[in-house]
């Protein structure tokens, strides 16, 4: 029992890592520019199909083509923000958040066919020649494949949290955050500042999507569900922080995987634990488990 | 250096200025004066960029500012202090001042302008590792007006400094501001403190209901009458 209950615990730190991961480019955007992009599922979901077809097409390693994936990625960011998002700019905060929502709703519909026009509806996922491989500690299975899912992920937010503290432009996006007006008269050109922090998210989107396709499976309808963990997550974790959006991640994967494991038939209940938790948050702590109010 | 001529400005279809006219030369300390609402704030941000005028033209050094956008005024020598200071008050003090530095330019000389900064503000220098949140009124002005000097502007431009200060902390800030100004650099002052802003300046536009009103060295309006009663009662 106790033995399936660690397990299970460890299953939900490292599906809970992807999560993080899923919605901390979410996040970033989000506190950046106030643009609430809901097509963010379907930018993993590109770099779900990314990954997968350099793997078919060209043979090479998921975990190697992680840099080509993002590059790609902030492609397609660059494109979708000078065609969309640019011109939402200069909106108030609250019509900012309005228009972005139905901007990246009619999105997700558009790349979602897109995806299924190129790549069919079938369930993809990379299969490498490590994929079935796995470790035992202490009677608990780590296998291989979402281990180094896990660590990507980690050095993602560690990468990215070097680059919001230690840069003069990762310090001017979190000034950016905390009063735009102010980051103006600075000589910020927060225009670049908001393209930047959307390529980021969409990056960050990209590689999230690349170990998904690893270490679970990816489809063109796959956008839907991982938009809302991510704004589960987001709002769980509290804006403005890395490490909460990571811890929040972590919470939801182990509260679905135990739930799984505890309540009978709990595996089908994984999408209403994810909402009844973010409820929860919302009602009692609606600033996050480690929101404060610093970008 | 610094020359508006007739600008019109309107909050959607609210006139805010109209045609006002006003100079700033090298090197001066010009104050701007009048009632809330009267356009103070407005003027401040037409020169900066952060609105636009519909009318008139803003000139700086010989150079229309009517098409550069908000963050290249910066670079061509104009900085300003928002209302409030608006410290960013996530980061710490030293992160405030470096991104003051943040155009290219002035981020080559940034190590000097932050001695330049510490020598007005010594305080700063002592708090450069806290958060800015965690300062006091008085020293996040001070943040403000040093954050706003690392950019080396030419013309500062300063809205209402001394306001929510306890009297002895606005005569030091005020201070402050005359040795920023006797360091060469000119400064456009907003100010609710209308004897005290008349007594430091060289020279102070009256402002109301979006006009200019009135012109003159510090110490002609401070013995003007409508002045006196309106402001100095």
């Amino acid at each position: 029992m106790l033995q399936a209950l660690a397990q299970n615990l460890v299953f939900g730190i490292l599906v809970g890592g992807l999560y993080g991961l899923a919605a901390v480019g979410l996040s970033l955007v989000f506190g950046v520019t106030k643009f609430l992009n809901v097509a963010h599922g379907e930018l993993l979901m590109f770099g779900g199909y990314a990954a997968f077809w350099i793997f078919t097409l060209w043979g090479i390693d998921p975990f190697l083509s992680l840099p080509m994936v993002a590059v790609l990625l902030v492609l397609l960011g660059l494109v979708l923000y000078k065609l969309l998002f640019a011109r939402m700019v200069k909106l108030t905060e609250d019509n900012k958040i309005k228009n972005t929502m139905l901007v990246g709703f009619g999105l997700s519909l558009i790349l979602q066919n897109v995806a299924l026009r190129l790549w069919t509806a079938d369930d993809r996922g990379i299969t490498t020649a490590y994929s079935g491989a796995a470790f035992t500690l202490f009677g608990v299975r780590f296998p291989v494949v979402k281990v180094a899912s896990l660590a990507v992920a980690l050095i993602c937010l560690l990468a990215l949290h070097l680059f919001l503290r230690k840069t003069y432009t990762g310090k001017a996006l979190r000034a950016t955050v905390q009063d735009w007006e102010a980051a103006t008269v600075m000589g910020i050109d927060i225009q670049r500042v908001y393209r930047l922090a959307f390529v980021i998210g969409a990056a960050l989107a990209g590689v999230a999507g690349a170990l998904v396709a690893v270490s679970l499976s990816i489809s063109p309808t796959m956008g839907l569900e991982w938009t809302l963990i991510a704004l589960v997550v987001m709002v769980l974790g509290g804006l403005g922080s890395i490490v909460g959006t990571f811890v929040g991640g972590l919470v939801l994967g182990v509260t679905q995987s135990l739930t799984a494991a505890l309540v009978p038939s709990g595996g089908t209940w994984r999408e209403v634990v994810a909402l009844l938790l973010f409820l929860l948050v919302l009602v009692l702590r609606p600033q996050g488990l480690f929101g404060t109010k610093e970008g | 250096m610094l020359a508006i001529d007739g600008i019109d400005v309107y909050y959607g279809d609210m006139p805010a200025l109209r045609d006002v006219s006003l100079r700033v030369e090298e090197g001066e300390l010009v104050a701007l004066v009048g009632p809330n609402g009267a356009g103070k704030t407005t003027t401040l941000r037409a020169i900066s960029g952060l609105l636009r005028p519909t009318a008139g033209s803003i000139q700086f050094q010989g150079r229309p500012l009517a098409k550069e956008r908000a963050h290249h005024i910066v670079e061509l020598g104009i900085s300003q202090v928002l209302e409030g200071g608006r410290v960013f008050t996530g980061l710490t003090t030293l992160e405030n001042l470096e991104l003051g530095a943040f155009a290219a330019e002035a981020r080559r000389v940034k190590d000097e302008s932050l001695r330049w900064v510490f020598s007005i503000f010594p305080r700063l220098e002592e708090r450069q590792a806290q958060r800015a949140g965690t300062l006091s009124g008085g020293e996040r002005q001070m943040l403000a007006i040093g954050r706003a000097m690392m950019s080396k502007p030419k013309l500062l431009l300063l809205d209402e400094p001394s306001f929510g200060l306890a009297p002895l902390l606005v005569a030091q800030i005020l201070q402050m501001i005359s040795e920023i100004n006797r360091r060469g650099v000119a400064v456009l002052l907003v100010e609710q403190n209308v004897r005290a802003a008349l007594e430091l300046t060289n020279r102070a536009y009256v402002i109301e209901n979006g006009r200019i009103v009135g012109e003159g060295s510090g110490e002609a309006l401070l013995s003007f009458e409508s002045i006196r009663s309106a402001y100095l009662a």
